[in-house]
């Protein structure tokens, strides 16, 4: 038992040797040092292109080859190896930031500035019904598509967020191990393959030929259901067991645990995990096409008839743009920012609620 | 309030392994019962199977008697909520729930179980066990904010006042001081003074001079080795554990030539 002996004498201190003053700092380069070997890098990379030919890719490149180069090797021989490979990575870091950023900007650019055409009035508030050439809408496109990732929603939720429970909560041994990799082969599976299950599935009820939205919400659930189990899963795994046994302590039984003190304490990651999972199968088009199918006039009613949804909408006008295809084509725009904007709205809507949920700290 | 447990022949087992073996012992109503000895020799095992905590760990099982009030507490017709209702227990670390208030932390456990209350009745039940726990004075301008706002010696007697505010019969405290500052443990110590009138407290604690200050009766356990099982070596009133034991063991412990 050490913490209750008295503490040995210490060996007395050794007398202090006289050293060289500790030399806090190095020299360093000018805070313009990367702009200007940048600037270099243009420059250089503008004059060799000039005599090869120029293009705007190749320049980029080459400006950033030479930049490093010029950046790094300054710094090399001015501020030391260690600060030396401090800028290497920061221009690594940050150029795969930039890489990653480019799809990004350039999607959003394309569909806003294609999109922009037809994004008024009419086309939210207008079917296809009757519509050749000029003018309709998506109106029945867009409560399509909301009625059936509604739907989905309303299955995937219940399912995955009771799978996460039992796994965390009560799953042990075999059949949990058995679970968690059935919901790993579950997030692999391709969309198309959820919808013609979904379509099978129906087809022995209904008889082949059947386009209903419900079997759409059932085809996206499948996609939907792992990624709500995996992400509320990581969220009650983060809840700390000292609350489940502070609750239990105070006589609280596990289920009521459960669902006020563990589901309570996480229900902010795992309304995000769920929106993003919403966000994640807004967009899929495969499956609806073989189960819903798409139709030009708004149906409300799930469980009757083909409806509409906005990437199918947005196929349709692409491949089969009738008549006058300048119109259909602009409407797939429109319909794919529409698309997007959903998207952004449950991100947005995802914030809201894990700052509204989330355990405050004052 | 305050009742009486009797333990007897008390083997703890995680798994196949054996952490504690053969404790018999008794612990009196309305006094403060320390339980000491060297880390890992199932100090909190023992406590945390004393409301039947120990079960929850997947694999965790006793065998053995633990008698309150005439009645088994492993019996096989009690419901271990029921037990853990009417001995409450305070964690080494301080474990306010983040998502609660202060006011509603107090209110915990009958928030959680769905007990209705009304207003007045749930404030009057959060100031008394705020004052109950030494705490209303400091707290009751915000009983609104989050519990984690305090420090860490307001979220331990937050804690406490959650234990009190069900009216348990027995509190269990596993070193409740050690995250503590000195005047917080003083603060603590003179609480539990004050909560034995009422209650009957079991606390594990590695300070030798709480153990003294605080405690009517002392249990000393040791362990032979690592992987051999704990025991319960010695109990028998405070002063007479730290002046005049009757185990060697115990008295190497308490004076501090223990290795
Ligand atoms: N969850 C667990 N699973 C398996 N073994 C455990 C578990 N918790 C504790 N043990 C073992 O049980 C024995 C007793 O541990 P316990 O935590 O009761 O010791 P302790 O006396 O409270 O020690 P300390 O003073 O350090 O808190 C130790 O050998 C420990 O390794
Ligand atoms: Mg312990």
């Amino acid at each position: 038992m050490t913490e209750v002996r008295a503490p040995e004498t210490a060996t007395p201190p050794s007398p202090p040797v006289p050293s060289a003053p500790v030399r806090l700092g190095t020299r360093s380069l000018p805070r313009w040092a990367p702009l200007g070997a940048y600037a270099a890098g243009a420059a250089a990379a503008g004059a060799l292109l000039l005599v090869t030919g120029f293009s705007l890719a190749g320049w980029v490149v080459l400006t950033a080859l030479v930049g490093t180069v010029l950046l790094v090797g300054a710094s090399r021989a001015v501020e030391g190896a260690r600060k030396a490979t401090d800028r290497l990575v920061t221009v690594l870091v940050t150029g795969a930031f930039l890489v990653a950023l480019l799809p990004l900007v350039s999607v959003t650019y394309t569909v806003v500035s294609r999109g922009a055409a037809r994004f008024d009035a009419q086309f939210f508030t207008y079917s296809m019904r009757g519509v050749v050439g000029e003018g309709g809408g998506a109106y029945h496109a867009i409560v399509g598509t909301l009625i059936i990732t509604a739907l989905a929603t309303l299955i995937s939720v219940p399912v995955g967020l009771l799978t996460a429970v039992y796994l965390v909560e009560y799953g042990r041994g075999q059949l949990a191990r058995a679970i968690r990799f059935l919901i790993d082969v579950m997030s692999g599976i391709p969309s198309i393959v959820a919808g013609l299950f979904a379509f099978a599935l129906f087809t022995l009820f209904l008889g082949p030929g059947a386009r209903l939205g419900i079997m759409g919400a059932v085809a996206l659930s499948v996609l939907m259901i792992p990624l709500v189990v995996r992400s509320t899963e990581e969220m009650l795994k983060l809840v700390p067991n000292e609350l489940r046994e502070a609750s239990y302590a105070l006589g609280v039984p596990k289920w009521l645990t459960i669902v006020r003190v563990v589901l309570r304490t996480a229900v902010a990651g795992i309304a995000t995990g769920v929106t993003l999972a919403v966000a994640r199968v807004i967009g899929e088009t495969a499956p609806l096409l073989v189960t819903v199918g798409t139709t030009t006039s708004v149906n409300l009613n799930p469980f009757e008839g083909r409806m509409a949804s906005l990437p199918t909408f947005s196929y349709f006008s692409f491949t089969q743009p009738g008549a006058n295809p300048q119109f259909a084509v602009e409407r797939a725009w429109t319909a794919a920012l529409t698309l997007v904007i959903l998207v952004m709205l449950f991100n947005l809507l995802a914030r809201v609620i894990s700052k509204v949920f989330s355990p405050k700290a004052r | 309030m305050g009742k009486r447990i009797d333990v007897s022949d008390l083997d703890i087992y995680y798994g196949d392994f054996l952490a504690v073996e053969k404790v018999t012992m008794v612990i009196e109503p309305r006094t403060v019962t320390a339980l000491i000895g060297p880390s890992g020799c199932g100090k909190s095992t023992f406590l945390r199977s004393l409301n039947r905590m120990h079960e929850v760990i997947p694999g965790a099982h006793v065998e053995g008697k633990v008698v309150m009030d005439g009645q088994d507490i492993y019996g096989s017709d009690v419901d271990p909520v029921d037990v853990r209702r009417s001995i409450g227990m305070v964690f080494q670390r301080p474990n306010p729930f983040p998502t609660m208030s202060i006011a509603e932390n107090v209110l915990a456990g009958q928030r959680l179980n769905n007990k209705r209350m009304r207003k007045a009745e749930s404030e009057e039940l959060v100031e008394r066990s705020l004052r109950g726990a030494n705490l209303w004075e400091e707290v009751k301008d915000r009983l609104g904010r989050p519990g984690s706002s305090l420090s860490g010696g307001q979220q331990q007697r937050l804690c406490i006042a959650r234990a009190i505010a069900v009216q348990p019969q027995v509190l269990l405290m596993d070193e409740p001081c050690s995250a503590l500052d000195p005047i917080s443990t003083l603060a603590i110590e003179d609480l539990i003074g004050e909560l034995k009138q009422d209650y009957t407290i079991v606390i594990v604690t590695h300070n030798m001079q709480q153990a003294s200050r605080v405690s009517d009766e002392t249990g000393f356990f040791n362990i032979a080795g690592t992987g051999k099982p704990g025991k319960l070596i010695e109990m028998a009133d405070t002063t007479t554990m730290f002046s005049n034991p009757s185990q060697k063991a115990t008295e190497d412990y308490v004076s501090g030539r223990f290795g």
